[in-house]
């Protein structure tokens, strides 16, 4: 069995716990041996980077050398491929290993600094891959699908991924940037009805709640619509920046546009344990501000009609039959 | 047509800005290479909420506009999704350029709206004195500062957090605290950036 060396990331252990405990559920089902990073610190997330350059890739560079030390003192077990959760750990870590390449004064700059304690990284020891990536790729779906106990029928399901996993994609790991499918394979082997949703890689606004309100609103706004025009029931992300966007700020996104969408956004790990019939307390489900014990019930009932709800007969207004306006306007 | 050539009286000291900024970005930043298409601010979810679409702030780089590149709010919100970067024909870092011009704004105290560069300088702070960020001493000490009006509508959901523990009152610190400290002390040293 292959060890893969983990990166969990601040978030896995506050807002992001029931991704945290999903996961270790999930690993343990699927044997998947995901060896922590001793003493890992803060990737910096999107603030390091924009205050000062070579401390926020120092930075990120104690962890990859943190990391790359472990995986030669557990030599043999032929770990050298770290593996991150969280969407932007999972972009710094691979960020820091291009550039520090890219951009030998950069990686000389990084490694004159980790030397102060005594650390180094040659860029490149280490492969970085996200959590999905390995799933999908090394376990594979068919083991995946084996596992199912509880198939997930009749829950309609929204496939979030989020931007900073399929973009920019340095290593070319990913099916497409825009529209990648990797979420909606795992999500139909476990049984859910997955919707079409193209705006599966649209940004969740990032830090922008604490930044410029209206901007981040906006975005939620577009993602929350997307779904509830295809009548997802849940929406199911890999991030944990873009289940707290979704969950936590929906009150406020609804309340801006005098909205009332209720849809619960879970991590993709929640929803495989469900399928591999662990417990939903014990995957985490409670946590989230939008309860998702009623898309939860729709499990094993029939599925809806797949129509969605913004395709009817478009009102014919006067002058050219431009598409545009918002079905929540409509319906008013 | 050269620098001198523009106004020989005043010779605009910044036709170099391109290259500071340039050379100031993490790994190649390619931005001399921008043919101004414009693609990047098509593809760009937030750019309603821009002073200048990023192809607008890169002709201001490349005309010597320091102060109007660096006062704009454009890398500000920009949301790093890197839509821009996977479609720019000419693969300009363009969210690594703006981290750039986040970093110099703040150097050149030239940022207009000080929520931004607060919210990040917090966020560093606690990761230079714990090695973790610490969602709670950010959130109270910058929704108090600069959201107060937020905080009732939002104290349901704060409380939410808390209750289910997704959210810890105190921080965490790593083992080796000293030993980053020490790296990122160094690590400030040697800026690329004066």
């Amino acid at each position: 069995m292959t060890q893969y060396l983990f990166y969990p990331g601040c978030a896995m252990e506050s807002s992001a716990r029931a991704y945290a405990a999903s996961l270790a559920s999930v690993a343990r089902t699927l044997d998947l041996d995901l060896a922590e990073v001793k003493d890992w610190n803060c990737c910096g997330a999107t603030e390091y980077l924009g205050i000062n350059l070579i401390p926020a890739y120092a930075l990120i560079g104690r962890n990859l050398a943190l990391a790359a030390q472990q995986a030669k003192q557990q030599n043999g077990s032929g770990a050298h491929t770290l593996v991150a959760s969280c969407s932007a750990c999972y972009l710094n870590l691979a960020k820091a290993d291009h550039y520090m390449a890219e951009r030998p004064v950069l990686g000389d700059r990084v490694n004159e600094a980790l030397a102060v304690g005594g650390l180094g990284y040659k860029p490149g020891t280490l492969q970085i891959r996200h959590l999905l990536d390995v799933l999908i790729n090394d376990i594979g779906i068919s083991r995946i699908r084996e596992k199912v106990t509880r198939p997930l029928h009749g829950l309609r399901v929204a496939p979030y991924l989020g931007c900073m996993v399929p973009r920019p994609d340095y290593d070319h790991r990913w099916s497409d940037h825009e529209q990648p499918d990797e979420l909606d394979r795992v999500l139909r082997a476990l049984g859910a009805e997955v919707i079409d949703f193209p705006l599966k890689s649209e940004c969740c606004g990032g830090h922008m709640p604490q930044i410029s309100p209206n901007t981040a609103f906006e975005l939620i706004r577009r993602l929350l619509q997307g779904a509830d025009q295809y009548k997802a029931d849940l929406i199911v992300t890999v991030c944990p920046m873009c289940q707290m966007n979704l969950d936590a700020y929906q009150d406020e996104t609804n309340r801006h546009f005098h909205t009332r969408y209720r849809l619960p956004t879970v991590f993709f790990t929640q929803v495989m344990g469900l399928a591999f019939g662990e417990d939903p307390g014990a995957l985490g489900f409670g946590s989230e501000i939008v309860d998702a014990r009623p898309a939860l019930a729709r499990i094993g009932t029939a599925p809806v009609a797949a129509e969605p709800s913004g395709a009817g007969p478009r009102a014919k207004a006067a002058g050219l039959p431009m598409p545009g306006r918002r079905p929540e306007e409509r319906e008013r | 047509m050269t620098a001198t050539d523009v106004s020989p009286a005043e010779p605009n000291h910044n036709l170099r800005f391109l290259e500071e900024v340039s050379a100031a970005t993490a790994g190649v930043s390619r931005l001399e290479m921008c043919i101004q298409c414009g693609t990047c601010g098509g593809s760009c979810p937030s750019a309603d909420d821009m002073d200048h679409t990023p192809r607008m702030l890169f002709a201001m780089i490349r005309a010597g506009m320091r102060d109007e590149a660096l006062r704009s709010n454009t890398p500000w919100i920009c949301v790093s999704c890197y839509h821009c970067v996977v479609r720019c024909p000419q693969d300009v870092h363009i969210a690594d350029v703006m981290y750039t011009l986040k970093s110099m704004a703040v150097r050149a105290k030239l940022y207009r709206d000080a929520k931004a560069p607060e919210f990040s300088q917090t966020f560093v702070d606690a990761i230079e004195n714990y090695g973790r960020s610490f969602e709670f001493g950010l959130a109270t000490r910058h929704y108090l500062r600069h959201f107060p009006l937020r905080l009732p509508g939002m104290a349901p959901m704060g409380l939410g957090l808390l209750t289910k523990q997704r959210m810890s009152m105190t921080p965490h610190r790593i083992d080796g605290i000293d030993q980053l400290k020490a790296i990122l002390a160094r690590a400030k040293e040697l800026e690329l950036t004066s």
